[in-house]
């Protein structure tokens, strides 16, 4: 009873600020801004909010709202690059690590774990000057490769790897299997659930970056959604605040659309692994 | 077709700065055609003795040949053999179908060709409705199968099996042996078959190396092992119960160990007096263990007869031509 009282009470903290942005996203700017509490019921302006900040254009206010749908787009091409640029550099890292004994290869899979301490808000700075070095600023590649490097996911399938039965390995190698035929038939279809489970995560993280975008990116083409998203506050009129919650709503739809669809296969790759 | 030369092989590990000699040279010729066991107890060296037929581990020294062929430096894939692994080592994302195809895929094999290899494959081995299943939806036994079969669609030079039977169960086990057996009968494919298990070793094989140690302490047919142990070891590891070994027998000589078989020990009016201390039933036999001076004694007798009491003295007359003489310091057969 009590344990199902604090669940729901977890849950509502969770929901209700959604469903406030869902809600006032269906209002008017003034209906907003005047009502004192913020009516719970859902206002009239959904299609007309919606489209505004889709397609950007005009507010009743006046002021000129960029469209989020370009931004939306820069936001998937960045979150799919670096989900799958993580996934395809993580597994060749692990697959050497395991399976290949070369000089200092416990050195180098230390270095790459060391890198755990290491995200990039702590080494932005340099990062920053290597990218604007190499004419990255205001491009995917800038937005992206700097993100992709992931010792969390070599480490992922580092230990899954490692969970391989070695006769495995050993019936490949009687079957005449090389070692990237071995990869390719073998090591990655088991590792599916593993890949999936990282997707999710990492579509996730790419979608959400706000701190890097924000540097690399001067040109408006080339702003994230999440970053669009804070520059609608900051406006030179007064804030939207429908078309704020409307553009906040969009940008939560895919990486929630990723996490339904793939949900089954995420725990799956979370919890057991099918040997 | 090939038969299969050992010639002084050695294998050793070199952990840091130590080398750990594990095989200390072994030389066996195994003809083509035949079905040779190597048994020995765990840790003997006998799965590594395999895996460098394989090709799975390294040759340290001497040399292995296939055939007329020297296979030292040779990749497990080249060697023309195939491999039934303890665990089976399906893949297991593959159905039954293309876990047995994959090796004559890699091999670019036409694909008619392949249909037909593994269909007649999965004929002889009643694996043929199960085809399309993946390796989880099939019991111990039919995985076993399938690795079988893996091997056999090869059609190689030599099957090689590492303890294929210890993941099953007793009445399986039992039933795969014969399989084994008549699948040998059929194919007539050389084959190297490890095992652990002296029953398995003893029906199986056409010859046997037995194995302690990293040393071949006899290679032989199952019956000159059984009745001419090159040593202590091999009596006492093959047979069950084991041979009585005894230093102080009546009738022993010095320096020499008198090895008799339970089943050679006979009830009589004169002859060894055993302190009988337990007395097992086994359906249609009996097992009694004693003590001959200080020196367990087991003795075999047909549960027919009258069995002694825990206490009693009990009177055995050992066969006289199934005595053994061995060595007591080096444990080698005193041939007479």
């Amino acid at each position: 009873m009590l344990a199902h009282a604090i669940l729901i009470l977890g849950v509502a903290m969770v929901a209700f600020p959604l469903l406030l942005a869902v809600i006032a996203s269906t209002q008017s700017s003034q209906d907003i801004i005047t009502a004192r509490p913020l009516s719970l019921l859902p206002g009239t302006q959904f299609l007309d909010t919606y489209r505004v900040a889709l397609f950007g254009g005009e507010t009743q206010a006046g002021s000129r709202l960029p469209p989020a749908l370009p931004m939306m787009g820069v936001s998937l091409i960045s979150a799919l690059v670096i989900a799958l640029g993580k996934i395809a550099i993580s597994l060749l890292s692990a697959f050497a690590i395991v399976y290949f004994r070369f000089p200092l290869r416990n050195f180098v899979f230390w270095m790459i774990f060391v890198t755990l301490m290491l995200p990039v808000e702590v080494r932005i700075g340099p990062t920053y000057e290597v990218v604007a070095d190499l004419k990255m600023l205001n491009t995917y590649a800038g937005l992206t490769v700097p993100l992709i490097a992931s010792a969390t996911a070599t480490f992922l399938f580092r230990q899954f790897f490692l969970t391989v039965p070695d006769e495995l390995v050993e019936a490949a190698r009687m079957d005449g299997a090389g070692p990237m035929r071995f990869f390719f038939d073998v090591l990655l279809p088991l590792s599916a659930t593993s890949i999936a489970a990282l997707f999710v995560i990492q579509f996730i993280y790419g979608w959400n970056q706000y701190l890097w975008p924000l540097l690399v990116t001067t040109n408006e083409d080339m702003y994230p959604i999440v970053l669009g998203i804070k520059r609608l506050i900051s406006g030179e009129s007064y804030t939207e605040w429908n078309v704020l919650m409307a553009t906040a709503v969009l940008a939560l739809l895919p990486p929630a659309a990723v996490v339904l669809l793939m949900q089954k296969w995420f725990v799956k790759g979370l919890v057991d692994t099918e040997k | 077709m090939a038969g299969i030369s050992l010639s002084n092989v050695i294998k050793h590990y070199v952990t840091g700065k130590q080398s750990v000699q594990v095989i200390h040279g072994i030389s066996a010729e195994i003809a083509d055609g035949e079905f040779v066991v190597i048994v020995g107890p765990s840790g003997c060296g006998k799965s590594t003795l395999l895996r460098m037929v394989a090709g799975l581990e390294e040759i340290s020294e001497g040399e292995i040949a296939i055939g007329a062929r020297v296979v030292n430096d040779l990749e497990p894939a080249e060697r023309d053999i195939a491999m039934v692994f303890q665990n089976y080592a399906l893949y297991p994302h593959m159905s039954v179908f293309d876990n047995m195809a994959y090796g004559l895929k890699i091999r670019k094999l036409p694909a008619d060709e392949i249909r037909a290899r593994v269909d007649k494959a999965a004929a002889i081995l009643e694996l043929s409705p199960l085809l399309d299943r993946k390796p989880r939806q099939l019991s111990g036994g039919q995985r076993q199968r399938v690795a079988m079969g893996r091997a056999i669609v090869r059609q190689p030079q030599v099957f090689l099996f590492d303890e294929p039977l210890s993941n099953l169960d007793a009445k399986l086990r039992a039933q795969t042996r014969l399989e084994i057996q008549k699948l040998h009968r059929e194919l007539g494919i050389t084959s190297l078959f490890v095992t652990h298990d002296q029953v398995e070793a003893m029906t199986l094989a056409q010859r046997m190396i037995v194995m302690n140690a990293g040393v071949m302490e006899q290679f032989g047919t199952p019956e000159e092992v059984y009745r001419t142990p090159a040593s202590t070891f091999v009596a006492s590891f093959i047979g069950s119960p084991p041979m009585n070994l005894l230093r102080q027998a009546p009738g022993g000589r010095a320096g020499e160990i008198l090895g008799v078989r339970p089943e050679h020990l006979d009830a009589a009016d004169t002859g060894w007096k055993l302190q009988v201390e337990t007395v097992e039933l086994l359906g249609a036999e009996r097992l009694v263990y004693g003590r001959l001076g200080t020196e367990p004694v087991i003795v075999r007798l047909d549960a027919n007869r009258p069995a002694p009491a825990p206490g009693d003295t009990f009177t055995v007359a050992p066969r006289a031509d199934n005595l053994h003489r061995f060595d007591a310091d080096s444990g080698k057969r005193i041939e007479d």
